[in-house]
């Protein structure tokens, strides 16, 4: 989708002259406000954060007739964010023209209101507009508009996520942003790519055999993955867009763990070609891998530090699988994790600050997450089956793997692991997931 | 003392193996594979008519092919304790049995996939996975097969070969497995 108007302060100017046609036109419409669509999100948050901006947000013009709910997505997104908390928005409409009267939203407690609209035109697209309103100060904080497709709706509706975010924490929102996850159904394995809310997942691709450890490449177009239908694992690098793939490494033995470097100009992956399981250097463009761990024991997992400088891997050289980290081209090998017996999965923030990964701990697997510069670390869960960590492009979410009542399901959390939120995008087992980079 | 056992033994099998060819299919014509193919409907099941350059050969895709077959009546699966790699001295006899076979049988190829329970993750198992089925390769090594007969891959926990939770499903998800190719 391309926004109409990327620039929010030239929207803000569009709509701004709009202003002085005023309320009005949402008494008639106040009575389709749309709250039961909320229902359909399913997102989980359970705790309580410290510090949660207050915003409400009033129903958008429109939506009852929307095949989204452009105000319920917005909503869903800010409070799984941990950093937003949704104050009752009853009450009438209020678009994106309107001029609000904040003092009942200063009632309410809130201290941002975002209206809006929805409007499908003449040629079948929809033109979804917004207003940020800053309640305590009463000053109009800028608008959003874009003209998309009917596809592209929740694209929308997650881009004014962003855009509420951005405005007020001062950081960039990761709502617009895609992850990718693999399901099993029966016997069917699906690799898909979904928005960040775990929603309107497309199947990139299906296979008898399993698929795992899907890697979205840094410019986020195309994804490398493990797959099993030759029979044995084999890395693919797959351009999403165009549904093309390509054999990376398909050598003897077996090939798997693929992780791009930040520059996308090769990856590292684990291959056991020359007996096993080691960590290779090989280029994007195919060739011969090089090798960067010279081991009598198992390298996996690598995960590359932001910067491309470091790359963190599992080994168990140590006589039990810890976190070890070494410079990009091999060699300098130190040790991360010393607490625990059963250390796997690292993932570094894309801020560099934050080490995520898996611990055994008693008989659970438990997501914890450690301060790099501090080394100390923190359990995150209380679920006993976390798998697959992997940052938000902002660093401020996690999204991992777990099992709840039986089956496997994603679940964001906060840093501080007090907001958690279940995707429910798809049916079946839900695993391995990767949350993809900022889409320019 | 050990050597001499072995190449005895491996007599054994070399004899036994031609033994167990007396089909006639030469060992060294290895058909195409064909994997992933849907079964096709059996055809020419009227039989013979006798008449030469009418006879019509029946393939089923699917149906094991039995010149892919490994040493018969040997087993085609090994497990192994939680964490192991170690072969269990219960699974030597298997081990020696297929080192054997596939000493006394150049021009055959096998592939040991090695495989995982659920518990842990799946990069880790695979790994792990892979150990197991490179310590079968190792001990096959020794016992006379070559290295080019024999790869060695890794399944993790992704095909367990009998689903759920606890110990005894996971006991027999932790294996070894023989596929000749």
């Amino acid at each position: 989708m391309h926004p109409k108007n990327p620039d929010s302060s030239s929207t803000a100017g569009l709509l701004s002259g709009r202003r002085t046609f005023i309320a009005g036109v949402g008494g008639g419409l106040g009575s389709l406000v749309v709250l039961p669509a909320w229902a359909q999100f399913r997102v989980e948050v359970s705790g309580v954060g410290l510090t949660q901006l207050p915003i409400a947000i009033a129903g958008f013009r429109g939506d009852a007739q929307s095949p989204q709910k452009i105000a319920a997505i917005v909503q869903a997104d800010l409070e799984r964010s941990g950093q937003f908390r949704a104050v009752d928005a009853s009450g009438p409409s209020l678009d994106e023209s309107a001029r609000p009267d904040l003092s009942v939203w200063r009632q309410r407690a809130a201290d941002s209101l975002l209206t809006g609209s929805v409007t499908r035109l003449a040629d079948g697209r929809y033109d979804v507009r917004c207003r940020l309103w800053d309640v305590v100060r009463g000053q109009d904080l800028g608008g959003q508009g874009y003209q998309v497709t009917q596809g592209d709706l929740r694209l929308s509706a997650h881009r004014i996520a962003d855009f509420v975010y951005e405005k007020l924490t001062g950081e960039k929102g990761v709502f617009s942003t895609r992850i990718a996850y693999v399901t099993k159904v029966g016997p069917r394995y699906n690799l898909w790519v979904a928005d960040s809310d775990g929603e309107g997942a497309q199947s990139a691709l299906t296979s008898p055999e399993p698929i795992i450890s899907p890697s979205w490449s840094p410019n986020g177009s195309q994804l490398a993955y493990v797959s099993f239908e030759s029979r044995k694992p084999v890395i693919y690098a797959h351009d999403v867009a165009s549904g093309k793939r390509r054999l990376l490494a398909n050598f003897r033995g077996s090939n798997s763990a693929p992780a791009w470097a930040p520059d996308g100009n090769s990856l590292v992956a684990t291959l056991s070609r020359d007996g096993g399981s080691q960590l290779y250097a090989i280029s994007a463009a195919g060739g011969e891998p090089r090798r960067l761990t010279q081991s009598a024991s198992i390298d996996t997992e690598p995960a590359f530090s932001p910067d491309g400088k470091f790359v963190y891997f599992v080994s168990d050289r140590g006589g039990s699988p810890q976190i070890y980290r070494m410079g990009a081209g091999g060699g300098n090998v130190e040790r991360v994790t010393f607490t625990g017996s059963y250390n796997i999965s690292p993932a570094v923030s894309p801020d560099g600050r934050w080490l995520a990964y898996i611990s055994r701990v008693g008989g659970a697997f438990k997501l914890y997450l450690m301060e790099l510069g501090k080394g100390t670390a923190i359990a995150l869960t209380d679920t006993n089956a976390d798998e697959s960590p992997s940052f938000a492009p902002n660093s401020r979410l996690i999204v991992y793997a777990t099992q709840q009542q039986g089956r496997e399901a994603l679940l964001t959390t906060t840093l501080d692991g007090k907001i958690k939120a279940r995707l429910t995008g798809s049916t079946g087992d839900i695993r391995e997931p990767d949350w993809g980079p900022f889409q320019r | 003392m050990k050597r001499i056992l072995i190449s005895l033994a491996s007599i054994i099998a070399l004899t036994a193996a031609l033994v167990g060819c007396s089909s006639g299919v030469k060992l060294s014509d290895v058909p195409v594979e064909s994997r992933t193919g849907v079964p096709s409907g059996q055809s020419g099941t009227g039989g013979a008519t006798g008449v030469p350059g009418r006879e019509v050969a029946p393939v089923l895709i699917g149906a094991p092919d039995p010149s892919l077959a490994g040493p018969p009546g040997v087993a085609k699966v090994i497990y192994f304790d939680y964490d192991s790699f170690v072969i269990k001295p219960e699974f030597q006899g298997t081990v020696e049995s297929h080192a054997r076979f596939l000493s006394a049988n150049k021009d055959r190829k096998l592939v040991i996939e090695g495989n995982t329970d659920e518990r842990g993750g799946r990069e880790y198992n695979l790994a792990l996975g892979q150990k197991r089925a490179e310590a079968v390769r190792r001990a096959m090594g020794l016992l006379g097969a070559t290295d080019a007969q024999i790869e060695a891959v890794s399944f993790g926990e992704e095909k367990p070969a009998v689903t759920g939770a606890g110990e005894e499903a996971y006991a027999k998800n932790r294996r070894a497995e023989f596929n000749y190719r």
